[in-house]
């Protein structure tokens, strides 16, 4: 069956802050900032951390793991050919739960999408950048 | 209480252009018609007028988001001005007003003409108005890290946090139902109103949903209008033509993550501690105010502002509009009595401003709350916006 190719990602400005965010895909990383005085991560990246007053702030891998703080299922097609239904997600990291990130969750049916769930990063390339999106952890027999 | 510089202001008049889903004049016209009638009706004339202020300022952008700013304003009516200010950094839409307050206690004007245009029927006719996202373009600014998600626009968004709400106060829908349902009732008996057909339960349910749970009829209703109002310090209002509405206190704080992402309180907002913050500033209390206008961008505003205000507790807003006699114009606390954005029409919290005031002098005509209303408590915005008034007539 022929599956219709959905609108292309719109991609976010990105300055040096921002960067090692939307690039780390390359390497399979999601890179967030942390502060190297105390360990806080910082998002969005600032090169300054509100927890010590540290200004050691370097973008680092992180797990990739975390949960679905909120979560909607987008019903309304808003342009043509997007394929709907799909899910837009509040995801916060495992690591520290005031880091919350933007994004869909995939490879699941939307219902089955629920507060808490646990999910874990994978990469989408698209143009120059590498657009984290969030899918179930595999669930292990 | 003393002290506070708000209490030294009050809303002296009151005006507000045609209303529609297509206006036959442009943008700048009805906002001469809104300002030139709030003129007016303060018993003012416009060498009388030494400020202006407005939010989000113009963006000519093609959005009819806000078609109109102080620069327009002041040439079009040729008014000498101590002090000027429009822009969208601040507290919610009321942002124009609390900077208003502070210009008129710092001496620089005495009565300040506010404004607020909408264009956003006419705009949507020819473009996607709204929509966060345009095509071949990077976004930037605070909505860049929603960008690659399609998320297209507000409505979308606001879901995610209408959500978590939903999620933790276990309301339903019959329950969420009963704010567009009162409110078309209301906008029935408002002449002014976009739409005024009675609206069911069974056409709430019906209605699209857009994104989980948010339904088309949760939204408000993009429009053509301007509504203009008159701030004057308190002895130039105590000579003027209406008795003073006058500000008894606000909340214009940002105790929070000031983000669309990392605002910790997600399914309250950022309402909470500015509710408080205007309490703080009075000795009136929840039950002292006779009716609510409530910020109704989308139907879950208006249940966190009950909560947050205190007129229920946290998660209390489901028993509270059961049933929906308690927020009728009969009821214990009628709530957005002109049938607010989501009928009225989206004239973004200066809707509100305009009804609360328009009921506080008795000019309610059908809608007319009963029992002589002196006290409004009136809210704007979601997200990290959060803005509160208290109004009280003299
Ligand atoms: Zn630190």
């Amino acid at each position: 069956m022929h599956t219709p190719t959905p609108p292309a990602r719109i991609l976010p400005a990105v300055d040096m802050d921002t960067l090692p965010y939307w690039t780390g895909g390359k390497n399979g990383q999601l890179l967030i900032h942390r502060c190297g005085d105390c360990a806080y991560l910082v998002h969005p990246p600032v090169p300054f951390c509100p927890a010590c007053d540290g200004r050691n702030v370097a973008p680092v891998p992180v797990s990739g793991r975390g949960r679905v703080t909120t979560f909607t299922i987008n019903h309304k097609p808003w342009v043509p050919g997007l394929p709907v239904p799909y899910v837009l997600a509040l995801v916060e990291l495992e690591e520290q739960a005031d880091v919350r990130l933007v994004s869909n969750i995939t490879h699941c049916d939307p219902a089955e999408v629920t507060f808490g769930m646990a999910v874990e990063v994978y990469f989408e390339p698209v143009e120059d950048l590498y657009v984290p999106l969030f899918r179930p952890v595999e669930r292990l027999a | 209480m003393t002290g506070y510089t708000e209490k030294n202001t009050a809303i002296t008049g009151i005006g507000m252009s045609d209303v529609s889903r297509g206006a036959t004049k442009s943008a700048l016209a009805l906002t001469v018609d809104a300002c030139l009638e709030a003129i007016a009706d303060a018993g003012l004339t416009r060498a009388e007028i030494d400020g202006i202020a407005t939010w989000p300022g113009e963006r000519a952008d093609g959005s009819g988001f806000s078609a109109v700013g102080c620069a327009a304003v002041q040439d079009a009516l040729r008014l000498k001005l101590g002090w000027y200010a429009g822009g969208g950094e601040a507290p919610g839409q009321y942002g124009a007003v609390f900077n208003a307050i502070g210009a008129i206690s710092a001496g620089l004007c005495r009565n300040v003409l506010i404004f607020r245009t909408m264009y956003e029927a006419t705009a949507r006719k020819t473009a996607f108005a709204n929509a966060l996202l345009k095509e071949g373009q990077r976004q930037a600014g605070p909505f860049a890290w929603y960008a690659p998600y399609y998320t297209y626009a507000a409505s979308l968004q606001q879901a995610l946090f209408f959500n978590l709400y939903v999620h933790n106060s276990g309301i339903t829908p019959e329950q969420v139902a009963q704010i567009p349902i009162n409110q078309r009732r209301n906008a029935g008996l408002n002449p002014k109103a976009v739409y005024r057909t009675p609206i069911t339960l069974d056409d709430y349910l019906a209605s699209p949903i857009i994104a989980t749970p948010l339904r088309l009829y949760d939204c408000d209703v993009p429009c053509d209008g301007a509504v203009a109002i008159i701030v004057s310090r308190l002895d130039v209002a105590r000579t003027l033509r209406n008795p003073p509405v006058r500000i008894e206190a606000i909340g214009s704080s940002m105790q929070y993550r000031n983000s669309w992402t990392q605002l910790d309180a997600l399914d309250t907002q950022a309402q909470p501690k500015v509710a408080e913050m205007m309490w703080s500033r009075t000795d009136l209390k929840p039950a002292d105010v006779d009716i609510a206008q409530l910020y109704d961008g989308f139907t879950f505003h208006t249940l966190n502002w009950l909560e947050n205000f205190g007129f229920c507790e946290r998660y209390g807003a489901k028993d509270f509009i059961e049933g929906g006699r308690r927020i009728a114009l009969e009821g214990e606390l009628p709530v957005n009595t002109g049938g607010g954005a989501l009928s009225g029409g989206r004239l973004h919290a200066y809707g509100a401003v305009h009804e609360a005031c328009t009921q506080l002098w008795g000019r309610g005509g059908e809608r007319q709350v009963k029992g002589d209303p002196q006290v409004c408590a009136t809210s704007t915005a979601g997200g990290p916006l959060a803005g509160a008034m208290l109004l009280v007539r003299d």
